[in-house]
């Protein structure tokens, strides 16, 4: 096991702000593979306790009398420079993991809705929770071959707030991940510049 | 991504390796604090703490951490607590832990993006 460890290039000594950035989509949509093309390290995977009402467990000396399940989750790094580190999170997208997302989206820069067009449905959940959270997003369309339907269709179909970006992604390719997080932090950094930070807190 | 019973593992060590405490205090760890040890494991030690002390000698984050222990992330909570509060380790807050804000400042997104575009 120490040799997971050893294996990876360990953080700079400077490193000392991590941030982070959410990948969110349904079962299978490929948020592990766009993680990893990203990543420079091979995702690693961990795991939350969740009693099985769903919330974080409160007592653990309670794990033996209580149905306690855990929930795993996939993460990767970036080394951005000398100081900061970002990691990118895969969460699942479905109800019943919403307490890993509270934990997940608590200082989180903002988060990739990753879709896949054949099981549309399967984002409402999440695009519906991260606007609650008021959580910025971007829409990356992963295609699993052909070509339908167009990114506006997408667009209605998620019925998305304007100003959502919604880019088409290959998950496996490297710039194209690339791509996706600088859309987020571009869509970030154009609206914190414009938005006054009282009328986000309001 | 399936739920699998942490029974089916081992919950005595997750019972032990706390000592059986709550995970309800809020230790102020988000998954991104990056872990710093402030000395080497010594003979004696709880043997996760002496792990998680060799782990650390470059900074670590807490999500890592825990990846490498196979223990759940609030089990490692609980474990640096204890560390943090014997002085062995100091750790580096994410910044928006650092401030009420909601939101990132702009220079750090500037950077993150001048960061990626680099990559």
């Amino acid at each position: 096991m120490d040799s997971r460890t050893s294996d990876r290039q360990p953080l700079r000594t400077t490193a000392k702000e991590g941030l982070k950035i959410v990948v969110v989509g349904g079962f299978g949509v490929g948020k592990t593979t766009l993680v990893g093309s990203v990543s420079e390290i091979s995702p690693l995977s961990t795991e939350e306790i969740m009693t099985q009402a769903g919330a974080a467990v409160d007592d653990l000396s309670r794990v033996q009398h209580k149905s306690t399940t855990t929930v795993a989750f996939d993460f990767g790094r970036i080394t951005l420079n000398e100081h900061q580190v970002l990691y990118l999170f895969g969460a699942p997208g479905q109800e019943r993991f919403w307490f890993l997302w509270d934990q997940l989206f608590a200082g989180s820069l903002g988060a990739v809705v990753l879709v896949d067009t054949r099981r549309l449905t399967d984002s409402w959940y999440a695009i519906d929770r991260l606007e609650h959270h008021q959580m910025p997003f971007v829409v990356a369309v992963n295609r699993f071959g052909g070509s339908a339907p167009t990114l506006d269709q997408v667009r209605d179909a998620l019925d998305l707030p304007e100003g959502v970006p919604v880019i088409e992604c290959d998950a496996r390719q490297r710039d194209s991940g690339k791509t996706v997080l600088i859309t987020l932090v571009r869509h970030l950094t154009q609206l914190y510049d414009r938005t006054p930070a009282q009328e986000l807190t309001s | 991504m399936n739920p699998r019973p942490v029974d089916r593992e081992d919950p005595d060590r997750l019972y032990v390796v706390t000592g059986g405490r709550s995970t309800a205090d809020d230790t102020g760890l988000d998954l991104v604090t990056l872990i710093v040890s402030e000395c080497e494991p010594s003979p004696g030690q709880q043997s996760e703490h002496a792990r998680i002390l060799g782990m650390c000698r470059t900074p670590m984050a807490l999500v890592e951490i825990s990846a490498d222990l196979r223990l759940p992330v609030s089990v490692v909570r609980i474990l640096l607590r204890d560390l943090l509060d014997m002085g062995r380790i100091t750790v580096r807050h994410p910044a928006s832990a650092r401030s009420d804000a909601q939101r990132p400042d702009l220079e750090t997104l500037k950077q993150v993006l001048l960061g990626l575009q680099n990559l």
